[in-house]
């Protein structure tokens, strides 16, 4: 212990004594007025440990100090629904399944990790959002993951997606946990900053519903999980709150986190067994900012005063000092409240897993965090001013001076299509393209059915799982986003992304309850992106206001951007609902020979911004296709009345290339034929390749049309029959316009991702 | 012919789940004093004979293929070639 004791460090009594010495606030990520305020509120110099949780605690990432103004719009707008039991500003929102249930999901970002590492950042990515799922209560059931990489030729992208790829199979397939679905997409605004944003979901007893609060003086800090070493130091403040620079991505290397989630397997058993055996008070998980984020966040939370012992903190690196186990972002710890009496039962029950746990401080009422190193302070703070009373900015808004010459760019003015011959061929060509392409090829190295519950996983529009074998009720949920809408109109574009997650659930048959959001965008300091941020809020929280579902929490990533050129604003949308039995859910597909093939919503010609545009064109311009919510919640009502009347063999939505890649997806995943005749009147192109919103192809079962048809009628929906299935078709058979067999249409949209990635 | 030897172990500060593992499995051998393990790979190249650069190629193999420089770290050993000993 002499080499340790031998180190220098910098205590408050140090600090006190030479209030003029030179800190690296600036090297830090910290403003010159927010180190002042620092000097202000201690009264003195922070020391270096105090310095470094600052610059962690007061980074973008960690006090969402540019966001908040705007997120505030969430608890104004959000609905009042007493199935919301955890909103914002916990780990995760919790919503009641039942009166015995209640879920928990969130999707977070971690974009910048992944760019750097992309197997390791994905991975830890989920690792991350587990434990915060963990870290409400609630076992770990499933994942999801929305993924926007670059041109899917540009050769970083066959570094940066199959290692993506691999690293959320990996973690997810260790951890065991099924994968069921998500979303891919590419586009040259990714290329330098790719996204990788993960969902997880969790199941709970209402009861076992945890808080972060350390409470209770004389209650235990207990460190649970893996040993701290030097990973990942400065990842929030630095590597996820500043702009890449162009000059390449060298400097942030060492910042790279590895995960095991066989460690993270442990830790959900080992919290789930103290839970139930009520043996803690408080719980938050470590993530991003490690050990300074969870003991601020709890001590601000809680009565207010912590008393720490840094050398007891279990260190995997020789020569740590006090400011590196502080700002460690080691994976797969967890930080417990635990009262005195209970606290040996904790440590040897967590022991009895073979996890590391130990007891590194207790709650004071003192009201201050106050941290030592070997006996000597090297940390006595407020913790609010830390967790609660960062920087707040309104940065300046302005609206990029481009929109109005985009607006009037439209894609309806391209050329296209006109014969036969040439729509046919863009049906195939769009068939193909990255967008639309089967992502099988992605899916197939994640585990999508372990546990036994999953009903619907990837190809479907919405992942669907099975919480009670008894009841079988269930859940789904469905992630999206539309960076090319949202750079249109962010307002519209945000409101498009909620939209369409909410149909995505509405189709299996479920009612959306809940939405959580993660929200990537480029510079705040860029006024242009701030007005994109701000209207995609606004977008999203008038949006949930009218679904009449909350937002329940999610993350912001700013600085997705790369010199000058920031992504387009991608807000993606998580939406979650309930199936009161996962037996009566609606399939992707065609149903039965003979069954009726429909459209419900209306086709107006909406092209701009479509796949189509991007894919024939390399067009962005125009204005986004038209939002109707009332449409929307009328659609939603309708489709889980008919699954619950079982009135629908098969539903999917139809977005990214319209009708003609729903029809597509359909055949290639049934196995049966589709014979369908256009309206009168329409033009084919149009029908088969608009993106108008609030549209669903329905299988309807022979026999039912009358009462499908009525219901719709009721509820002032539009319903159009286009055709029927039949096993005897050979693939899509349009009438009057082309055949498309099978063979040709498959060999179009399969195998796509790999053969382009040179795999 | 040259014999290349490129060792490739983790960067100290990364974390070894593996080695973690190991270390974890001791005690049942009653092996009790060991600190630290740490697992990588060993990776043998033969360059054929009248092959040039040698060194500079192991580098480039060593650094894009076998290695990642993120998180890993690699040697290069060159065996002396017994054609030229005297």
């Amino acid at each position: 212990m002499t080499r340790e004791l031998a180190m220098t460090v910098d205590t408050v009594g140090v600090a006190d004594a030479t209030p003029d010495e030179k800190q690296p606030w600036a090297e830090l990520g910290l403003k010159e007025d927010e180190y002042e305020r620092i000097r202000k509120i201690l009264g003195r110099r922070p020391t270096q440990s105090e310095l470094a949780m600052y610059s962690i605690m007061w980074s973008e990432h960690c006090s969402y100090k540019s966001s908040r103004v705007h997120l505030r719009q969430f608890n104004e707008k959000n609905p009042r629904t007493p199935r919301l039991l955890a909103g914002i500003g916990e780990n995760a929102g919790v919503v009641a399944i039942d009166e015995h249930i209640a879920v928990t999901f969130k999707v977070e970002s971690h974009n910048h990790p992944s760019y750097v590492e992309p197997k390791q950042g994905a991975a830890t990515g989920v690792g991350g959002i587990i434990r915060d799922i963990i870290a409400m209560g609630a076992r770990p059931i499933a994942v999801m993951d929305s993924l926007r990489f670059g041109a899917i030729d540009h050769p970083d992208t066959a570094r940066v997606l199959p290692g993506v790829v691999d690293g959320i199979g990996h973690y997810g397939n260790c951890v065991g946990l099924p994968n069921i679905g998500g979303e891919t997409y590419f586009d040259p605004c990714y290329q330098g900053n790719p996204l990788v944003n993960a969902l997880s979901v969790g199941v709970m007893p209402r009861s076992r519903l945890q808080s972060m609060q350390a409470s209770g003086a004389g209650n235990i800090v207990i460190l649970l999980g893996a040993k701290t070493g030097r990973d990942g130091i400065g990842g929030v403040s630095v590597l996820a709150s500043a702009t890449f620079s162009e000059s390449g991505e060298g400097d942030a290397r060492p910042s790279v986190q590895v995960g095991d989630p066989f460690t993270e397997k442990l830790l959900i058993e080992v919290c789930l067994e103290l839970f139930d055996a009520g043996l803690v008070v408080g719980v938050q998980d470590l993530g991003g900012a490690g050990l300074t984020c969870a003991l601020s966040e709890t001590a601000a939370a809680g009565d207010g005063g912590m008393h720490v012992d840094l050398e007891l903190v279990p260190l995997r690196a020789k020569g740590m000092e006090p400011h590196d186990i502080l700002a460690s972002e080691s994976q797969e710890r967890m930080l417990l409240i635990v009262d005195p009496a209970k606290a040996e039962e904790v440590l040897a029950r967590s022991h009895r897993w073979g996890l590391l746990a130990t007891a590194i401080g207790t709650v004071t009422g003192s009201g201050r965090l106050v941290i030592d190193f070997h006996g000597q302070t090297v940390v006595d703070v407020p913790p609010k001013s830390l967790a609660d009373e960062g920087p707040v900015y309104d940065r300046p808004i302005a609206e990029p001076n481009d929109l109005a010459l985009i607006a009037v760019d439209r894609a309806e003015t391209l050329p296209r299509p006109s014969t036969d011959e040439e729509i046919r061929q863009t049906v195939l060509d769009m068939a193909a393209s990255p967008n639309l392409c089967d992502k099988s090829w992605i899916t197939e190295q994640y585990d999508s059915s372990v546990f036994g519950n999953t009903v619907l996983g990837a190809p479907h529009d919405a992942g669907v799982i099975r919480l009670d074998e008894r009841t079988g009720v269930g859940i789904a949920i469905s992630l999206d986003g539309n960076g090319r809408f949202a750079r249109l109109d962010p307002y519209t574009g945000a409101q498009l992304a909620l939209a369409e997650a909410y149909r995505n659930v509405a189709v299996t048959g479920a009612t959306p309850i809940a939405v959580s959001d993660c929200l990537n965008f480029g510079s705040p300091e860029d006024p242009h992106v701030m007005w994109q941020f701000e209207r995609a809020v606004t977008g999203i929280a008038d949006g949930c206001q009218k679904l009449g579902i909350p937002v329940t929490g999610g993350n912001v990533s700013f600085y997705n951007q790369t010199g000058r050129d920031a992504i387009h604003p991608t807000p993606v949308i998580g939406v979650l609902g309930v199936l009161d039995d996962v037996a009566r859910r609606i399939p992707l597909g065609l149903g039965r020979t003979g069954d009726t093939i429909a459209l419900l919503g209306s086709t107006a010609e909406e092209l701009s911004g479509s796949e189509w545009a991007a894919v024939k064109h390399g067009h962005l311009g125009g204005v986004p296709p038209k939002v109707d919510l009332d449409h929307e919640m009328k659609l939603a009502e309708l489709l889980a009345r008919l699954a619950g009347t079982e009135q629908l063999a098969a539903a999917h939505d139809l977005s990214e290339g319209g009708l003609a890649q729903a029809l597509v997806e359909a055949i290639c995943h049934s196995g049966l034929g589709a014979q369908i005749l256009l309206p009168e009147g329409v033009d084919p192109f149009t029908y088969l390749f608009s993106e108008s919103s609030g549209r669903v192809l329905v299988v309807i079962p022979r026999g039912q049309e009358l009462a499908v048809r009525t219901a719709c009628e009721q509820r002032g929906l539009p319903i159009t029959p286009l055709g029927v299935t039949d096993a005897n078709t050979d693939g899509l058979h349009l009438r009057d316009h082309f055949d498309l067999g099978r063979a040709e249409l498959e060999a179009a949209w399969r195998g796509r991702i790999g053969a382009r990635l040179g795999e | 012919m040259a014999r290349v030897v490129v060792d490739v172990m983790l960067k100290p500060e990364i974390l070894d789940p593996q080695g973690e593992a190991v270390l974890g499995a001791l005690p049942r051998l009653n092996v009790t004093e060991v600190a630290s393990v740490r697992i990588g790979k060993r990776v043998e190249i033969e360059f054929d004979e009248n092959a040039r650069n040698v060194e500079e190629q192991s580098r480039v193999i060593a650094d894009q293929l076998l290695a990642n420089p993120v998180i890993e770290d690699f040697t290069i050993y060159i065996e002396p070639s017994p054609i030229e000993a005297p």
